[in-house]
């Protein structure tokens, strides 16, 4: 494995700390309470076997045969995060930084979420381990995404709608960090994605690279050998991550990301910041992001809420500028119908989210041979999208 | 010694008001700082909205927000600043994320800063760590960085930045963002305590002060009091600032019985 980040939590130019210094003591107490961890057989113990008994792992890598015939080329294999429990990738991480912050002591857990995965995920975890639970979600997003909003409030978490800037993710992340720097001493800020100061993109990634890890074994196993692409949407980054990680030393597979397109990016309503975007420093990290002429950041926009955010994970950021990963965008509508297509296919409703790398793998899959394998991380089911399919779509219930 | 440090007098705490520029808009602005002046302000810091301000607490989220829509950019910001300058003295001070300035380009926004009059930076996003690439531009340009220390700072970090702040430390009273409390932290004292014992450098305490009788018991364990939200309130309050400037006249005359700077 790569020994990035470096000490001081960059990857090549990206990442670093960029918070007030009221959480500085805080994220350096995070990054030893992680390092002990790891070096602790009993919590990643604890983790695997949750991993398999509470979350369902290893999660199917599972042949798409209908969808490739389809397509016309080459062979896709999709990883099923989606039958992962909760329904995303999300609980991967919510998991290991749940068993984190009880580890660290911390009573409370508070999160930001976007689609509502990483809230319902964070919920649930604070459920099964007995700690408070407060997510941060923006107004626009709890109305597209009511059915997670319900989740939550089931699993006893208090769900603090967030009216500030553009109502979404990024404005719910502000909040977030709002509330750990007045709560620090008994809080534990659960970051959904690959974002976020040091040591938060390394820690998200490393609970999330198990998706890759399985997903190497598992094809090496059915066709003995390496996968020839990957591919994965991209909002901050942590499912793609996930599957890329592990394979970073495989020269020869080549890693796509798919970010949001929105309305297409003439537009400029669109979340496709490593596409478009410039570097700057949001939200503690230094990475590429969509900002203005003066610096300020710019409202975005996707059909999926799960990818709607200005910035993304420093490691994408270098994985760009450094060739080892090419980033792709695919729009709304196409997005749709890589829904679509999943849907009649092979009967699996798919997330939004994952939609685009659905979409993508596709279009890319015809141009190939059969003997060439495409892996599509399935990031998360699509049950909490059908009220913004259903409208977009036009159809009647 | 800067602007800044030569504020700082045996027998004076020094009074240091935030206003965000540009709110409710730049004219206005103007007006708000020669306002503070004449109340007897010693360092006007002034704020350049920023559409993410993390560190910050409802109000001046408010006020950023709406300088922003109403086209407050950080070239408007300088021009703010240059025309507050022909007129008072005062050192100023602007206070605005990282983002902004680096979109800007550190060499070319200190020395607009330089230009405009102003005599140092405060970045709340800023720690040390990821400072080193600003001080040298601030320091080439003769603009002080003013690095920040919470509560839950560690000694070891106290160290560091006793080293490395130009002109004072600022002093986050408590453990939380910017805005009006109806008491000081009771922390506040333990902490300054912890800093005054690594430095010589003037301390001042910010976030949450509020009243006279804050301002009053901060001043008596540090050499500075930053008044930011509470000022804010005051101008939406009554835009005509009368309110604000006998609120600052009247901070300031309470602030001249304190004894000497540094005495406990």
């Amino acid at each position: 494995m790569t020994a990035r980040p470096d000490v001081s939590g960059y990857f090549g130019k990206y990442g670093g700390k960029f918070v007030p210094e009221t959480l500085m003591p805080a994220l350096a107490e995070l990054e030893n309470a992680y390092a002990d961890a790891l070096a602790d057989t009993a919590f990643q113990k604890q983790f695997d076997r949750l991993c398999k008994d509470y979350i369902g792992r290893p999660t199917p890598l599972y042949y798409a045969a209908q969808l490739s015939k389809k397509a016309g080329g080459a062979t896709i294999l999709l990883k099923r995060e989606d039958l992962a429990h909760t329904g995303a990738h999300k609980i991967n991480n919510a998991l290991g930084q749940g068993l984190l912050a009880k580890r660290m002591g911390k009573t409370r857990i508070i999160a930001e979420t976007g689609a509502g995965q990483h809230g319902v995920a964070a919920a649930t975890v604070c459920a099964m381990l007995g700690l408070e639970c407060v997510v941060y979600m923006g107004s626009e997003d709890i109305k597209r995404q009511a059915p997670n909003v319900v989740r939550m409030k089931l699993m006893n978490a208090e769900v603090r709608p967030v009216n500030s800037g553009s109502k979404t993710l990024k404005d719910a992340i502000n909040e977030a960090i709002r509330d750990w720097v007045s709560n620090v001493q008994n809080t534990h800020y659960s970051l959904g994605s690959v974002v976020g100061p040091h040591p938060y993109p390394m820690i998200v990634r490393d609970f999330q690279a198990i998706i890759g890890r399985e997903a190497r074994a598992q094809v090496m196993s059915a066709y003995k050998k390496l996968p020839d692409y990957l591919v994965a949407c991209v909002g901050g980054g942590s499912n793609s991550i996930g599957l890329f990680h592990p394979f970073y030393n495989d020269k020869d597979v080549k890693f796509i990301g798919v970010e949001a397109g929105g309305k297409g990016l003439k537009t400029g309503k669109h979340a496709a910041t490593l596409a478009t975007g410039k570097v700057g420093v949001l939200h503690g990290t230094k990475s590429y992001l969509m900002e203005d002429e003066h610096g300020q950041i710019m409202e975005t926009h996707s059909i999926s809420a799960g990818l709607d955010y200005p910035g993304v994970g420093p490691e994408h950021s270098f994985y760009k500028d450094s060739g080892r990963a090419t980033y792709v965008t695919v729009d709304d509508n196409q997005a749709l119908e890589g829904f679509k297509l999943l849907c009649h296919t092979e009967g699996i409703i798919p997330a939004l989210e994952s939609s685009h790398a659905i979409y993508y793998a596709v279009k890319m899959a015809k141009d190939l041979s059969k003997d060439k394998i495409i892996i599509v991380n399935l990031s998360g089911r699509g049950d909490k999208d059908l009220g913004i399919v259903t409208q977009a779509l036009g159809m009647e219930a | 010694m800067s602007a800044i440090t030569s504020v700082f007098q045996p027998g004076r705490k020094a009074l240091i008001a935030y206003v965000t520029a540009g709110y409710p808009d730049a004219k206005a602005t103007v007006k708000i700082a020669a306002a503070l002046a004449e109340g007897g302000c010693d360092i006007i810091e002034l704020g350049i909205p920023f559409s993410d301000p993390m560190a910050d607490g409802a109000t001046i989220q408010k006020a950023s927000y709406q300088a922003l829509q109403k086209g407050i950019t950080p070239e408007v910001c300088l021009k703010i600043a240059a025309t507050i300058r022909e007129t008072i003295t005062t050192p100023m001070v602007f206070m605005t994320y990282y983002n902004p300035i680096l979109n800007y380009g550190l060499e070319a926004f200190c020395q607009s800063c330089v230009k405009a009059g102003v005599d140092g930076l405060i970045v709340p996003d800023l720690p040390p760590e990821e400072g080193l690439e600003l001080e040298k531009v601030t320091h080439k340009n003769n603009l002080d960085l003013i690095y920040l220390l919470a509560p839950t700072s560690t000694n070891e970090r106290i160290s560091t930045v006793a080293a490395r702040s130009r002109g004072f430390i600022y002093l986050v009273s408590l453990t939380g963002v910017t805005g009006a409390r109806n008491s000081l932290s009771p922390e506040l004292k333990g902490f300054v305590k912890r800093v005054r014992a690594k430095t010589d450098l003037p301390l001042c305490v910010g976030f949450g002060i509020s009243k006279i009788e804050h301002a009053m018991e901060t001043a008596a364990l540090a050499d500075g009091v930053i008044i930011g939200s509470k000022l804010i309130e005051l101008i939406e309050q009554d835009e005509s600032l009368t309110t604000l400037k006998s609120f600052i006249t009247s901070v300031r005359q309470a602030l001249n019985t304190q004894k000497k700077t540094g005495e406990v």
